[in-house]
């Protein structure tokens, strides 16, 4: 796709997927570049040769004194300025995992993350039932995708959920949809509250959520490949894309 | 005076729920505890105004969730008991060096050195409990040798106004060189070799694990000096000579072996199979680095590395196990120039969590041994958080369980990394630290942590063992200076050679690099440490985690000190390579270490070990035993499918990242039923098809009868899995780590020249050449029993085999589960008599109160299994096969109905077919090796059979969705099961985990 994306993914500190994340933009046909925090920090400038800008998952800081936090403080003590500018500009943002919390942390995305129900990191699929219309999810209506966390147990008062409500900031909510049925598993992986997945902020366009979509880009990561492969494949080419890829398709067209 | 912070979720906290949970499965004591509320403190003696206190606390809470409260306390208004944990000085705590960058970058001011953030947590109890109630949750909650407990109760809390502070500082008296004297007494030169150098009270520094033979060495080398030893040299020498990295009974003649085992069967069996494949030759660097190297596609290489951390674990299983995962990712990282970790592997030998037999290291019965479940909760915990936070994925590992592992627990831990061919043009694998080169120290700062660990973990575990050998890790500072390294510095050339800082610490890292240029100085003075008063000695061997050393080139220095600065990593020139033939190290001006290159590295002297025959104690069941158990056969089933080595460990797979970096092909769990798998895909380059597979066989029971066919077995199993999956059998390299006992014993010598024999022919017969592997020969453990009567308990001669392989194309990978109804099925391999040591004769035993080893111990016929895993591979490739798995634990019983409740979809099997004067309990349980289970669509019966011919394929039965499983012999029908009641049994043993 002829796309004129061009993606900043942040490094360091123990974030830990810009490699596949930057992988999954370049592969829609956006260009894009790794660049370390402290590098921002120190030459901020560089932030308007860019129009998406992505927090990756990890471990930022080891989630010591709280996920995301140390990260999103350091963030607001050096860099608050610029990153506000940045969004206020039409650009897109995306924090998946640990980045979803950095930008709460931050006061980009409202809510909070709490510790998994269950008190454990886990790695499953989940199933996502798509309700808001920002661009990161054109045409999506229902998605499976990889989560792996020990707190995403998202959490928001009631005046915010309403708020959130209202203005359809929702991402979606976890369902036993295709994933969670075929393995038996059950829709809301960790507590959260009334089974949000993620919220948005600025007409959509700043996006965080705890499911990795570019964990899912080949049909060879979904968990039941093989068996498609076997019964809905079985003797036929088998597809070569997976469920996540779509987002990223989608923020290279915002930018066609 | 000091300032506290105190944080507590005022939105629901899972982790209360959880502490709560685990409380009530102590018994009696926590039964009356009805909730359990944390809080977390910070504490720091750092002066801070009211503001600044006020601008910390905002960066470290979260209002729309927790709570804040500064210098007053903070918890519920109505509890019995308060608990605070928190660590003891010098142990690593991460959050709290987390909370002072925090601090700092909040309020734009540095800390002056020393000045920290010490974190601690509290745990209020509400109830009705006593105060010995609380004395034994609190136990549970802390482990005496890192952590540190403080407990009050409602009105004490009140009256005192909180828990009050602690400040856990480091204050050590400042360490000085001393003089050891070795002309002594043999007597005394033991004791000094058991419980180390003496100091100047009269007690002992800990144990050197050296013999009378190498005191003596040393005595002679420094006779000609003419003077003596420092405590530094001898320390050092220690480290170096130690059978943890020295390999001694590897390397020693045993009996008419003069080059000794290691040489005769594992470096021996590589080098045959090298000279056998010729141009097909795919190792790249064996036994010679930190990790195996082999090829991967034209311009990549992978590594593979597998370590055991089995002393560790036994004293402190989360610290134990988390230093054994990081350490291990550093061996990759110190491998060639650096390769980057890709993928992580957990194997983990325990005694059943539900095994309450209580152990004391002492006599007067005050050091007790960890109850079994906190060791397996512990040391799982481990490599959940040292894995995760690398984000390195864990795609599959294996638990085995066996009350031998009481005393000891094995954990091996493994990292496979990925490096390209050539870095600047240069071969990666090729790395020389050149005289003149600083020597630089990266990573975390030294303190007393980890001090002895190699010396210690050659020992047995005893009311000797050091605290001080624990250590806790930090997976982040690792990953940034990981990062910094494999990321960018190797690729701009900035050093010339790399190496991690394990066992032996920087004695042992810069020792052995330090051979590339023949020399070294190190000025000990300059090495960053935690604290201020370490003696020269305990800088120079401590363990401390997260270190690495490299030679880089002065004119290099100032850009990589900057990179290195830019990522948030120290990094220090301590010293310089040299060509002097000497390892030279100062404190400040003095000498303190001064040694010759040859003596450090080999002046060790050579033992003759002599090994002595033994056979095994066979104890079978009659045939009336077993006959009678042959008519309940739904019984039996269902009670192998629900025993610890056979069902499900999902708890342990679903809380490793396995989907990280975006490289999982399959996933740990396989089907609809989430089934764990035996091997694993992974693709490192996601724009290519090739993958690599990994796998492991280990089967100690098998030890009981006989060693050599257990070591046969164990690499079967491991390159059995990995076919099974996908592998190509041709591009198999294999791993070995031999987790023995007792090794001081003729009897336990000779079991071990069996299985390193066995170990040569089948890596030859299976041309699988070994490219790296690990001892760890005293896993026994000596203490008492509950009537402070002697114990010991030694681990059965344990072998792990990993495997490490390459598939051409990752699209037409094959798991475990059926995948439709209608599909055939087919058992590959023949079946034996051979139920001896396996999981059936665990389970009679079990049943009949007796131990059972049986008769026949499977063996391996590797001409026959290797022409069936090319055949089956071209099946493979050929996309004939929906599911396919190698038989394992529990023989084909368990291995049809793992598939079935993977594919959640029911069976008809017929047995008959099998052939052979077989009973039904050998056909289902027989762990006859070389067997692997397939199923294939109709349509492609006929190709499946023309690929296999030659080889004994049995199709036994059909896939139906019945949803059950019904077994016959002929006519006869052996067992009926509902896939409900399987599924339930298959994950029952755990589902409280």
């Amino acid at each position: 796709m002829k796309t004129k994306a061009n993606v900043l993914v942040v490094s360091g500190y123990g974030l830990n997927c810009e490699e596949e994340t930057l992988r999954a933009f370049t592969q829609v046909g956006c260009k894009g570049d790794i660049i370390h925090l402290n590098d921002l920090i120190e030459t901020p400038g560089i932030l308007k040769h860019y129009n998406i800008l992505a927090f990756p998952g990890g471990f930022s800081y080891g989630d010591d004194t709280g996920s995301g936090r140390a990260y999103g403080n350091k963030i607001k003590n050096n860099l608050k300025k610029e990153i506000l500018a940045f969004v206020k500009r039409d650009t897109l943002v995306l924090g998946i995992c640990n980045g979803f919390q950095i930008l709460t942390q931050i006061g980009l995305l409202p809510g909070t993350l709490l510790h998994n129900e269950q008190a454990r990191y886990i790695d499953r699929w989940v199933d996502v039932k798509v309700e808001s219309d920002s661009p990161w999810l054109k045409g999506i209506k229902e998605v499976s995708l990889p989560i792996a966390h020990g707190e995403g147990r998202y959490y928001i008062d009631e005046k915010g959920k309403k708020k959130l409500e209202n203005e359809k900031a929702i991402v979606g909510r976890y369902i036993k949809g295709e994933i969670a049925n075929w393995s038996l598993l059950s829709a809301n992986p960790n507590g959260s509250l009334d089974d949000i997945v993620g919220v948005t902020a600025f007409e959509g366009r700043v996006l965080g959520m705890m499911p990795h979509p570019e964990r899912a880009i080949s049909f060879l990561q979904l968990p039941h490949w093989t068996y498609l492969k076997e019964t809905e494949y079985r003797g036929e080419k088998l597809p070569s894309e997976g469920s996540g890829l779509r987002m990223f398709k989608n923020a290279a067209k915002y930018f066609a | 005076m000091a300032h506290q912070i105190h944080v507590c979720y005022t939105a629901e906290d899972g982790r209360g729920a959880s502490a709560l949970s685990d409380i009530h499965a102590l018994g009696k004591s926590g039964k009356g505890v009805e909730n359990v509320t944390l809080t977390d403190t910070y504490t720091t003696e750092v002066k801070l105004s009211t503001v600044d206190l006020k601008k910390a606390a905002d960066a470290l809470h979260t209002p729309l969730s927790q709570t804040v409260a500064i210098d007053k306390p903070l918890g519920p208004t109505e509890f019995s008991y308060a608990v605070e944990v928190g660590f003891l000085p010098g142990v690593t705590d991460n959050v709290g060096a987390t909370a002072k960058e925090t601090i700092q970058d909040v309020l734009k001011r540095s800390f002056k050195d020393g000045e920290m953030v010490f974190f601690s947590r509290i745990y209020f109890l509400e109830g009705k409990i006593t105060k010995q109630d609380v004395m034994h949750i609190a136990e549970s909650l802390h482990n005496p040798l890192i952590q540190r407990v403080k407990i009050k109760s409602f009105a004490q809390y009140k009256k005192e106004r909180g828990m009050g502070t602690t400040l856990p500082k480091v204050k050590l008296p400042a360490g000085k060189v001393s003089l050891v004297d070795l002309y002594v007494s043999d007597e005394e030169l033991a004791v000094l070799g058991k419980k180390g150098v003496k100091n100047a009270d009269g007690t002992h520094r800990g144990p050197l694990g050296l013999g009378i033979d190498e005191l003596k060495a040393m005595r002679s080398y420094f006779h000609r000096k003419g003077r003596l030893p420092t405590d530094v040299e001898i320390e050092a020498l220690a480290q170096t000579w130690s059978e943890h990295c020295k390999h001694t009974i590897f390397a020693n003649p045993l009996d008419e072996i003069t080059e000794g085992i290691y040489k005769r069967y594992i470096k021996q069996a590589t080098k045959d199979v090298r000279k056998k494949k010729g141009k097909d030759d795919f190792c790249v660097s064996v036994f010679s680095d930190n990790s195996g190297v082999i090829k991967f596609d034209k311009d990549t290489y992978i590594t593979h590395k597998v370590e055991t951390h089995n002393s560790p674990s036994a004293l402190d299983p989360f610290g134990g196990a988390i230093t054994g995962i990081v350490g291990v990712n550093r061996d990759t990282i110190g491998t060639g120039l650096g390769a980057k970790p890709l993928l992580n592997i957990y194997g983990y030998c325990f005694a059943d969590p539900a095994d309450k037999t209580r152990l004391f290291r002492d006599k007067d019965k005050t050091e007790e041994l960890l109850p079994a479940k906190r060791i397996m909760d512990g040391v799982i915990e481990g490599v959940n958080v040292g894995g995760n936070q690398s984000g390195i994925p864990t795609p599959q590992g294996f638990t085995y369980f066996e009350p031998r592992y009481r005393g000891k627990p094995l954990v091996f831990v493994g990292t496979i990394g990925v490096m390209p061919k050539t870095v600047k043009g240069k071969p990666s694998c090729e790395k020389q630290a050149r005289s003149g080169d600083y020597i630089v120290m990266v990573g975390g700062r030294v303190g007393l942590d980890g001090i002895h660990g190699a010396t210690f973990s050659s020992e047995a575990l005893d009311s000797g063992s050091p605290a001080t050998a624990v250590q806790i890790g930090d997976a982040i500072t690792q990953k940034k200076f990981s990062d910094a390294i494999v990321k960018e510095a190797r690729d701009q050339g900035l050093y010339s050679s790399i190496t991690d800082n394990g066992a032996g610490g920087l004695s042992s890292s810069v020792g052995e690099m330090a051979e590339e240029s023949g020399g070294c100085e190190v000025w000990l003075d300059k090495v960053p440490v935690k604290y201020p008063g370490l003696a020269p000695w305990e800088i120079w061997i401590s363990e401390s985690q997260e270190r690495m050393s490299l030679a880089v080139p002065k004119s290099k220095w100032p850009a990589f000190k900057k990179l290195m600065e830019a990522r948030g990593s120290e990094a220090t020139v301590i010293g310089e390579f040299t060509d002097s033939g000497k390892c030279t190290v100062r404190y400040n001006d003095e000498v303190v270490l001064d040694l010759d290159m040859d003596f450090m590295h080999d002046g060790n002297p050579v033992h003759m070990l002599e090994s002595k025959e033994v056979a095994p104690e066979v104890t079978a069941p009659t045939d009336a035993t077993l006959r009678k158990h042959e008519r309940k056969m739904n019984k039996t089933l269902l009670s192998m499918l629900a025993r610890a080595n056979v069902g499900s460990t999902e708890f342990i797979s679903s809380q490793y990242d396995h989907e990280v970096q975006g490289v999982s092909v399959t996933k740990p769990l396989h089907g609809r039923g989430r089934v764990n798998a035996t091997a694993s895909v992974s693709r490192p380059h996601t724009d290519t098809k090739k993958g690599i597979v990994l796998s492991q066989g280990l089967c100690p029971s098998y030890s009981d009868l006989d060693t050599y066919h257990m070591a046969a077995s164990a690499i079967d199993q491991a390159i059995r899995n990995a076919v099974a999956i996908g592998a190509d059998p041709e591009h198999i390299a294999l791993l070995d780590n031999f987790c023995w006992c007792s090794s001081d014993k003729p009897e336990r010598l000779y079991e071990l020249k069996r299985s390193a024999e066995a170990c040569y022919d089948y890596a030859v017969a299976y041309e699988a050449p070994f490219i790296s592997g690990k001892d760890s020969m005293f896993n026994d453990f000596k203490g008492f029993d509950t009537k402070g009567r002697p114990v010991k308990i030694s681990v059965p001669p344990t072998l792990l085999i990993s495997s490490i392989a390459v598939i051409e194309d990752v699209s037409k990978s094959v798991t475990l589960d059926f995948k439709h109804s209608g599909d055939l099925i087919y058992l590959l391999g023949d079946t034996n008599a051979e139920l001896g040591a396996g999981e059936y004769m665990a389970y009679l035993s079990g049943e009949e109160k007796k131990e059972y080893t049986g008769e026949h111990v499977p063996e391996v016929d590797a001409k026959a299994n290797r022409a069936l895993f090319k055949k089956y591979h071209r099946a493979v490739e050929k996309e004939l096969v929906a599911s396919g798995v190698a038989l394992d634990r529990g023989g084909l019983g368990m291995t049809l109905l793992k598939s079935a409740i993977g594919g959640q979809l029911g069976a008809a099997v017929n047995l008959k077919r099998m052939g052979g004067q077989l009973t039904n309990t050998e056909r289902l349980f027989s762990e006859s090796n070389g067997r692997i289970l397939a199923t294939v669509a109709p349509e492609h019966q006929a190709a499946f059979e023309r690929t296999m011919k030659g080889s004994s394929a049995e199709r036994i039965g059909v896939v139906a969705d019945t949803k059950e499983v019904l077994i016959m012999n002929g006519k006869e029908g052996i067992a009926e099961l509902s896939l409900s009641s399987l599924t339930r049994a298959y994950r029952s043993k755990f589902k409280n985990s």
